[in-house]
């Protein structure tokens, strides 16, 4: 039982990371129609940007996330105005393509800064725990699981309550009636980049926050969000959520007990595992657990 | 006044659909435009809101103003800020959204005085105060273009212009719809009534139009066009005997008046 409830609170960890990234590839695709590839590369960015102001620039670590978080909001806003928009209208396919390359635009130079050696974030958590019973449980995972729970719930009184949350709504289900009762569906645009931006710089700092840190490789975090949004359903909020918890939990509990069951498969087992969910879910929900079937598929 | 001048416009670079178009409407009143299906209507509407952008469609001559101002190409934000707000054709509630929720979005340009703007909808259609909490994809189709029309009230337009707004509807329902417009019409609010039913759209109107393959091919004040054989044959659908429905060109002994405005 400990153990199980211990690789649930290291699946809650992982389902918040992978909320956080997942929400932000679902607001750009509803009010837009397009996955941004580029958002792994955001993450990255805004996660070395924490780093750098918090070691190299000895900044308050808060004041650091605060800064990294609005960095990638700019990062988002720009990559939108300048190489995305400009392409509204063309095929999905070659905005996808162009995602891919925004993506290797912005993670080389990012690549070339972080170097090869692991760097830390700076953050306040480090090896600190709570023991509740028998179960060990890490700051960083409390720290996670909150702003998640945080997040999630602002961002669930924005689109249901605010005026602009309900224009993005409004954006994408039916973007000509939006424009017709004068919505700027470009500033909406916009928003999405910037939110979507701002989400992934709290995953890319929290992805760096454990003991493997800040490297190159820590955008396949992101690349391990897509499978979440893809089970949940590409234009879904709440199926992004689910998605995320999902992908999370059985990647945890996996790691927990392959190695004790199905040892032969080998030590890395648990990283396929979001793959794993999303092939057995598409081959039974081919839109995902929560999506509209007519979404069409990049 | 909103007013339209030689207006032309291209869908996609080269399918020229409006070939110079040239109406009035006048402050506070009803003015028609009625025409066959693909008569340009709609691309009227359209070029007015701004909307012709996302149908890659272009202006690509003439000039469109409201109370002097050009608003030619402006974008659709701030055509609904100068007043004009349009109703599309085939309703478009977001089904998913309550009937509240749909009003405001519509709301979304008007600064501040939402509640006066919702009371006035309410008052104008007190169906929907009764279910505006229910989703507006459970409604009827009636009811439907009713939220459509309060949606676009809610802007607090000086200038409503209505896609066919009786499309579709049972003929009682249309003789509501029809009231609506009067009402709404008599609380100040200028009507474009864009229509293929001929009858109820010159029944409360001023002044109409007819259009034709992106032409005003006439424009008289609409007892006139009420009274006028020719009209009463294509558009009113009492013609005698059946046949094949000619085009308004092929009249022979009409002897067709072309007014243009520009
Ligand atoms: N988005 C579009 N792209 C190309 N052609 C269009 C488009 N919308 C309308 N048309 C064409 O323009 C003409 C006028 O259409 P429309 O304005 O919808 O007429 P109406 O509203 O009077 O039925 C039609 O021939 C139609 O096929
Ligand atoms: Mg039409």
């Amino acid at each position: 039982m400990t153990t199980f409830l211990q690789a649930t609170v290291a699946g809650l960890s992982l389902a918040s990371i992978y909320m956080l990234l997942a929400l932000g590839f679902v607001i750009i695709y509803k009010s837009m129609q397009v996955l941004s590839f580029a958002h792994p590369a955001i993450m990255l960015f805004a996660a070395y940007m924490v780093s750098w102001m918090a070691i190299d620039k000895q900044l308050n670590f808060w004041l650091a996330l605060a800064l990294g978080v609005v960095a990638a909001g700019v990062m988002g806003w720009l990559a939108e105005r300048v190489a995305v928009r400009p392409m509204i209208g063309k095929p999905l396919f070659a905005i996808a393509i162009l995602t891919i390359g925004l993506d290797i635009a912005i993670r080389t130079p990012v690549n070339n800064l972080i170097g090869v050696n692991i760097r830390s974030v700076g953050d306040p958590w480090g090896f600190g725990t709570l023991q509740l019973g028998d179960v060990v449980i890490q700051h960083r995972s409390i720290a996670m699981v909150v702003t998640a729970f945080i997040v999630g719930s602002l961002l669930f009184a924005f689109f249901r309550f605010s005026r602009v949350g309900l224009a993005m709504r409004a954006t994408a289900i039916d973007q000509e009636v939006a424009l017709a009762q004068g919505i700027s569906v470009g500033r909406i645009f916009s928003l999405a980049w910037i939110m979507a931006g701002g989400m992934a710089a709290l995953a890319g700092t929290f992805a760096s926050s454990d003991l493997s840190g800040l490297t190159q490789s820590t955008y396949i975090v992101a690349l391990k969000a897509l499978p979440a949004i893809v089970v949940g359903g590409l234009d879904s909020i709440g199926g992004a959520v689910v998605g995320a918890l999902i992908i999370g939990l059985a990647e945890a509990y996996t790691a927990t007990y392959q190695s004790q069951y199905l040892g032969f498969l080998g030590g890395n087992f648990s990283q396929v595992v979001p793959y794993l969910v999303l092939l057995i879910v598409l081959l039974i929900k081919p839109y995902g657990l929560f999506g509209t079937e007519e979404v069409e598929r990049v | 006044m909103l007013e339209v001048a030689n207006l032309e416009v291209v869908y996609h670079d080269v399918i020229l659909v409006l070939r110079g178009i040239s109406f009035q409407l006048p402050e506070g009143k009803i003015v028609a435009l009625l025409g066959a299906n693909g008569a340009g209507k709609t691309t009227v509407l359209r070029a007015i809101t701004g909307l012709l952008d996302i149908q890659n469609g272009d202006i690509t001559k003439g000039e469109i103003s409201v109370d002097g101002k050009t608003i030619t190409k402006a974008r659709p934000s701030e055509i609904v800020s100068r007043g004009v707000t349009q109703v599309l054709e085939g309703r478009r509630v977001f089904g998913e959204f309550t009937v509240e929720e749909n009003l405001r979005v519509g709301a979304h340009t008007s600064k501040g005085d939402t509640e006066a703007h919702a009371m006035r909808v309410y008052d104008l259609f007190p169906l929907l105060k009764e279910r505006r909490k229910s989703l507006a994809g459970y409604l009827s189709g009636g009811e439907q273009q009713m939220l459509a029309i309060g949606r676009a009230m809610m802007s607090d337009p000086k200038y409503l212009l209505l896609d066919e707004p009786s499309l579709g509807l049972a003929p009682l329902l249309v003789q509501q719809i029809r009231d609506i417009i009067v009402e709404i019409n008599e609380q100040g609010t200028g009507v474009l009534l864009v229509e293929q039913n001929a009858n109820m759209a010159l029944s409360i109107s001023e002044h109409g139009y007819i259009m034709e393959t992106g032409k005003i091919v006439m424009d008289k004040p609409s007892a006139e066009l009420m009274r006028d054989e020719d009209v009463q044959e294509f558009y009113l659908g009492l013609h005698a005997g059946g046949g094949e429905r000619k085009s308004f060109r092929d009249v022979k002994h009409y002897k067709r008046r072309k007014r243009w405005l520009s």
